[in-house]
């Protein structure tokens, strides 16, 4: 444990840098967040949204909670590659921290969603988008913590799972429903009662919604207080099992 | 003075199918400086022994100490003092020779001048200086095999596993590699246990073999040992002495034979 947070920091590096020679990659995964931005954000321009400020603090949260719940849960992908070329069974040899080989990508990850999210505001602001700077930051925080979360279950699967083939239907067919019933689109309390009832079993509800009082400037209605207590919950138990998952796992 | 004991050491792995005993109670004594060669048919159970004593795979049976540690109490010791490498190797393509050295000697916590100077020293002993800028997807077979092993030498262990080293290499490659091996036990007395199917590469380079069968050993001791007590015959070969242990056949002829 001395060397958890050193450790931490090489991996994150490695991984940093290895992101950073593949710039098409991270450029090509802020261009579903910024098609929705463009071309479905200005669609709500006039569409009364439940009273949550303007449609762009509405849609502006959504997509950056959607930009977080696939690319992190998908993080795994890069994992499973990283093993058949043998690089995760060599670290794993090495006395570094088996949690830092984790967290270490975790990091990363976080890095990388963040920085797109402030690409992605910057573009909705030019579109349209006001929204207080407590706000936003409070909003990047749940994405953050959302990236640390899922990312932790992606690797933690990864490192159960053969092949890509094996991995992408897994995540898709928990991130499409969690997608749908988290309001990601359109606040769920816009549908009928049996899906706004059922929307608060998903956690990521709770976020989106948290995410999208703190845009619009309104701190005290409990939303974001919900969000905080949802996310720190999520993370624990994420990060708990996936690193536990992680460790105990053939590389 | 033994480096590696093993009492018993046994794996089971869990599957859709119920238990699978891959390694069925190893005994096992390795001393400093030996090279040692593990032989079998494939799904002996060599390649599981070898992720066992390199932390790789917790032991579901059995003890071993390795380099003084227990492997079951103490894994993070084993893991300072050993070297790993993988059949499959262990570099990212898309890295230069020079990071990945200096890379996993950080992963070993040296600081990032010492790390540096150990990747430039290991790249002069093992012929990569020239390479050292290059991604590793741009060398050939035999210097990337000598990168592996280059990344398993960084912190200079006592001990060194060799997952098949030699397979996919050509010939000249391969009596490189044979040449670096003797050399690291030479020069550092380095305790060397590798894994091979090729039996001419096993009685060129090992000490002592060890002949694994249904995750048991089947067989152990010298090549001429074992040609005398299982070859049937004074001009026996080890083909005979694998065949005659094993009872299914001989290992895979080596596809380039070399003069030993």
């Amino acid at each position: 444990m001395p060397h958890l947070v050193s450790d931490t920091a090489l991996i994150f590096g490695r991984y940093a840098r290895q992101t950073l020679r593949s710039t098409p990659a991270l450029v090509f995964g802020m261009v579903q967040p910024l098609l929705f931005l463009v071309f479905f954000g200005p669609l709500l321009t006039d569409v009364p949204l439940g009273g949550q400020g303007s449609s762009w603090q509405t849609i502006v949260p959504g997509i950056l909670v959607q930009l977080g719940l696939f690319s992190a849960s998908f993080a795994g992908i890069g994992l499973i590659l990283e093993r058949r070329t043998g690089v995760i069974e060599r670290m794993r040899v090495t006395p570094v921290s088996r949690l830092a080989l984790l967290m270490g990508r975790v990091l990363k990850d976080v890095v990388q969603l963040l920085t797109q999210s402030v690409v992605l505001v910057c573009v909705a602001v030019a579109l349209g988008l006001r929204a207080p700077v407590l706000g936003v930051a409070i909003g990047f925080l749940f994405v953050g913590v959302l990236t640390v979360s899922l990312a932790s279950l992606s690797y933690a699967l990864a490192m159960r799972v053969a092949t890509p083939q094996g991995f992408a239907p897994v995540i898709n067919s928990l991130t499409m429903p969690a997608m749908l019933l988290s309001g990601i689109l359109l606040p769920m309390s816009l549908g009928p009662r049996w899906l706004d009832v059922t929307s608060h079993f998903v956690p990521f509800r709770y976020l989106v919604d948290g995410v999208r009082a703190a845009f619009a400037g309104e701190y005290g209605d409990g939303k974001i207080a919900s969000a905080a207590v949802v996310a720190t919950a999520l993370a624990a138990v994420s990060v708990t099992l996936g690193a536990r998952l992680f460790r105990q796992a053939g590389a | 003075m033994a480096v590696i004991t093993t009492n018993g050491l046994t794996h089971t792995f869990r599957t859709k199918r119920g238990p699978v005993t891959a390694v069925r109670g190893i005994d096992l004594t390795v001393e400093r400086g030996e090279i040692l060669g593990f032989l079998g048919p494939n799904g002996a159970g060599k390649t599981t022994t070898l992720r066992m004593l390199t932390t790789l795979l917790p032991p579901t049976g059995g003890s071993a100490t390795v380099a003084g540690h227990d492997l079951a109490r103490d894994p993070a010791g084993v893991r300072r003092r050993i070297g790993y490498v993988a059949q499959s190797g262990g570099v990212d393509p898309t890295v230069s020779v020079r990071e990945e050295l200096v890379t996993q000697g950080r992963l070993y916590r040296m600081d990032k001048p010492g790390a540096t100077a150990r990747a430039a020293e290991l790249a002069r002993e093992l012929d990569l200086t020239a390479l050292l800028d290059r991604p590793c997807a741009a060398l050939s077979g035999g210097q990337r095999r000598r990168l592996d092993i280059a990344l398993g030498l960084v912190h200079r262990p006592g001990i060194l596993f060799l997952d098949e080293p030699t397979t996919g290499l050509d010939p000249g490659s391969r009596a490189d590699l044979w040449q670096l091996i003797r050399r690291l036990r030479a020069e550092h007395g380095m305790t060397v246990c590798l894994t091979t199917h090729y039996l001419d590469e096993a009685e060129a380079l090992s000490d002592r073999l060890v002949i694994v069968d249904q995750g048991l050993v089947a067989a152990e001791g010298t090549a001429r040992d074992l040609k005398a007590e299982y070859g049937g015959s004074p001009d026996a070969t080890l083909q005979d002495a694998f065949i005659a242990v094993t009872g299914r056949g001989a290992a895979p002829r080596d596809p380039a034979p070399l003069a030993v």
